[in-house]
């Protein structure tokens, strides 16, 4: 590699350090798809607009300490808030639907920051036309996916829109959980040395769905992942005290969350290739349609980063739990080259893992 | 079929064949050989594998990209029609994001055009057939691999009598890609790793005249990164004997003479057209297909009026010269800074098989530092 190569991976490094900024003048799909673009609009328009300490981070769920309530032995009762809306096409799909989704979703997204969920809420949106008939399917499904977590759906809000305004049904829940242990957790907390795991195989959500739209000819035995996390994240933690952060991979998939770790913490996160659990199924699917399981969401996977060495540690709690047999450890956390995500490919060969500006591609041909 | 995938992604036995390939290169010599095709641009970054080559041989990025050699004006033509009132267009992926010279279909889309991702030509007959009162328009990409299922799907629209669907054809031909690189001065190529998918429907013969008239090795080569490190093992032994020949190292997929039922399939349907305009590599003769007049009705040029313009590339962008392996990605002005996959100047930031793509996406790091950091970080067991 000559230097002036190395001189241009540095102005691109600089480049990708500057503030984001949105230049498309409509929203288009890839702002929601998890990756680039979507961080971009998240920081350039609401962080812009809201900003705040709380914020801030962009974690899954923001942590607030409440001062008027004392949590057992006197120290401030810690709450972990977070909200998220499900579109998902089709409604109902192999392992799971849009109602399990949703709760599964804020369960996990308020396990992650370290709380015991307990409230959500959940919002509606209608089309006019759609079946009640499938409105009782999803409520049931909710109610099921709640009492499975142990939390309550307390309060709710239903919205009609005019037939073609929506599709179907949307769901929007919110959700508060309480932090019984004074852990700190977060994306910008891993150190060199750190090791990182996943709680299971990856991808089965997203290819699930894809498969489900029944716009591919392809056959595969899948089904979504969708779970609550909060059961085996409790394991997790009772066993070490040495983790991270937490992160559950969905949209963008463990890659972007990978990436989200190397760049706020400033560390580089070296990934064997061969060490990434992913299901035969899962990996024939994608390797069909040119995708890589590493950027496809799951919704019942935690991506772990804990101190080195109680890896092992947390690789038996994971395992000692039904939802995290599956588990393994990926990687390790190095400090150079900071900010980026290398893959140590199974042929032997080292590449970058980059979050992609929006929705992984199936390639041509 | 995992297995069938793995068996060509060894690391074992790259290792085995990176030590022939080393011991093949005359010491003080340096071997630059162009990968035609997207497909191997691609394959060969994801899986890191000029790690396993000496560093006196150089791959170079060719033309092979389908989504890369697409010119902005036939962007704006697209746009043109999907923005007429009761259009459906349609078209892959990775098309949505080229730009134009008034965006993307992503852009349009977000204007108001109905554009839709397909996975295949039939699936746009499909959206024809549900959509009686809609005209849909299929945006067709690609080389020979490709060409093919566009010409099936125009005879089984003709054979249903459809008449609302018609296709763009932007089909284009890899041999004269291959003529107006080997014509380029200035560029000093050892050899080439043919297109696997490509020769499967065009066979081997047709680059007899590169080993030939222009005395360079070409070995046509399979997609997993062993095909590929075995093609260059393969150019190397060659050029160690003194041999340039068109050799197939992709057998196992790739008949010699082609196939004949899809190249008559196309020849049905498509003709070549005079000229064609490549996206950095300038106007082309009959380096295109358009649709024969016999099947005019499905021809979506004939059927909206385009405008047809040319639309010049923009200043900055130097796709040509990466297009014909002059230019590293990285030695482009704007390479990474100005232009990346969020906001693309140039189309070979676009496709995941465009050259600027694939370093962008997986060989933008220094290898010197890697190699350095990962004495420390231990490998970890294999699931
Ligand atoms: S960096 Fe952009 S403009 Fe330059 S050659 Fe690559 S794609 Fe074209």
């Amino acid at each position: 590699m000559t230097s002036r190569e190395e001189q241009v991976l540095e102005r691109i490094d600089r480049a990708r350090r500057r503030k984001a900024r949105v230049r498309e003048e409509h929203i288009t799909m890839a702002h929601g798809a998890g990756g680039r673009a979507t961080q971009t609009l998240i920081e350039a328009v609401f962080l812009d607009a809201f900003r705040n300490p709380l914020l801030e981070p962009l974690e899954d769920g923001a942590v607030i300490q409440v001062p008027a309530f004392t949590a057992p032995g006197g120290a401030c009762a810690r709450l972990a808030f977070t909200t998220d809306s499900y579109v998902v096409s089709p409604l109902f799909f192999p392992g799971g639907d849009i109602g399990d989704l949703a709760v599964n979703g804020t369960v996990n997204d308020l396990a992650v920051c370290g709380a015991r969920p307990l409230y959500l809420s959940a919002g509606f949106v209608l089309e006019e036309g759609f079946p009640v008939e499938d409105l009782r399917r999803v409520a049931a499904s909710m109610a099921r996916a709640a009492a499975a977590a142990g939390v309550a759906i307390v309060t709710g809000d239903t919205k009609v829109v005019q037939r073609g305004k929506a599709d179907g049904c949307y769901v929007t829940t919110a959700g508060v959980g309480l932090l019984d242990r004074d852990t700190r957790l977060g994306v910008a907390r891993a150190r060199p040395g750190d090791a990182v795991l996943v709680s299971g195989p990856i991808g089965e959500h997203g290819v699930t769905i894809m498969l489900a739209r029944g716009e591919l000819d392809i056959e595969a035995d899948v089904t979504s992942d969708t779970a609550p996390l909060n059961g085996l994240i409790t394991a997790l933690l009772q066993a070490t005290g040495a983790v991270r952060c937490l992160r559950d991979a969905t949209r963008g998939g463990v890659a972007t969350i990978l990436n989200e770790i190397a760049r706020a913490s400033d560390v580089a996160v070296v990934v064997d290739e061969d060490a990434v659990p992913v299901r035969p199924d899962v990996r024939g699917a994608c390797e069909l349609l040119g995708i890589d399981p590493l950027y496809v969401a799951c919704e019942g996977r935690v991506v772990v980063v804990v101190a080195g060495e109680a890896a092992e540690e947390a690789l038996a709690a994971l395992r000692g739990h039904p939802l995290g047999a599956g588990a393994a450890i990926i990687g390790r956390v190095a400090a150079d080259p900071p900010s980026l995500v290398l893959l140590r490919t199974a042929f032997g060969g080292t590449r970058i893992v980059d979050v992609l500006v929006g929705d992984p591609l199936p390639r041509i041909c | 079929m995992m297995r069938f995938v793995d068996e060509y992604r060894d690391a074992d036995k790259a290792r085995a064949l990176s030590a022939a390939i080393a011991g093949l290169c005359e010491p003080g010599r340096t071997y630059t050989f162009m990968e035609v095709c997207g497909g191997h641009t691609h394959t060969i970054y994801k899986h890191g594998l000029e790690d396993h080559l000496p560093e006196s041989v150089t791959l170079v990025h060719g033309p092979g990209c389908p989504v890369c050699v697409i010119p902005m004006g036939r962007v704006d033509d697209a746009i043109h029609i999907a923005e007429r009132p009761g259009v459906i267009m349609t078209s892959f992926g990775d098309m949505t994001r080229v730009p134009g010279g008034r965006g993307s279909f992503l852009d349009a889309a977000a204007r108001g055009a109905d554009i839709r991702m397909v996975y295949s030509p039939l699936d746009a007959l499909k959206i024809a057939r549900s959509n009686p009162d809609r005209q849909v328009v299929f945006m067709a990409i690609g080389f020979e691999t490709t060409t093919p299922s566009t010409a099936v799907t125009v005879l089984r629209a003709a054979a249903e009598g459809l008449r609302n669907f018609s296709v763009m054809c932007n089909h284009v031909m890899i041999i004269p890609a291959i003529t107006a690189i080997l014509d380029s001065p200035g560029l000093r190529l050892d050899g080439f790793v043919g297109p696997g998918h490509v020769s499967t429907v065009i066979g081997c013969r047709p680059y007899e005249f590169v080993a030939r008239d222009y005395g360079r090795p070409l070995v046509v080569a399979g997609f997993e990164p062993l095909d590929i490190l075995q093609a260059i093992h393969m150019l190397l032994l060659q050029i160690a004997e003194g041999r340039s020949e068109v050799e197939n190292q992709y057998a196992r997929v790739v008949p010699w003479a082609g196939n004949p039922r899809a190249l008559r399939a196309v020849d049905e349907v498509m003709e070549p057209r005079p000229r064609f305009e490549w996206r950095g590599l300038g106007s082309i003769p009959r380096s295109a297909l358009r649709i024969r007049e016999k099947y005019a009705a499905y021809d979506a040029e004939r059927r909206f009026d385009v405008p047809g313009g040319r639309v010049a590339d923009p200043k900055a962008c130097q796709c040509g010269e990466v297009l014909k392996g002059a230019l590293k990605p990285w030695e482009c002005k704007v390479f990474g800074t100005a232009c990346t996959p969020e906001t693309p100047i140039g189309t070979c930031m676009v496709s995941s098989e465009g050259a600027c793509a694939a370093y962008y996406n997986f060989g933008r790091f220094s290898r010197r530092r890697v190699r350095e950091a990962s004495r420390e970080a231990p490998r970890e067991a294999p699931r």
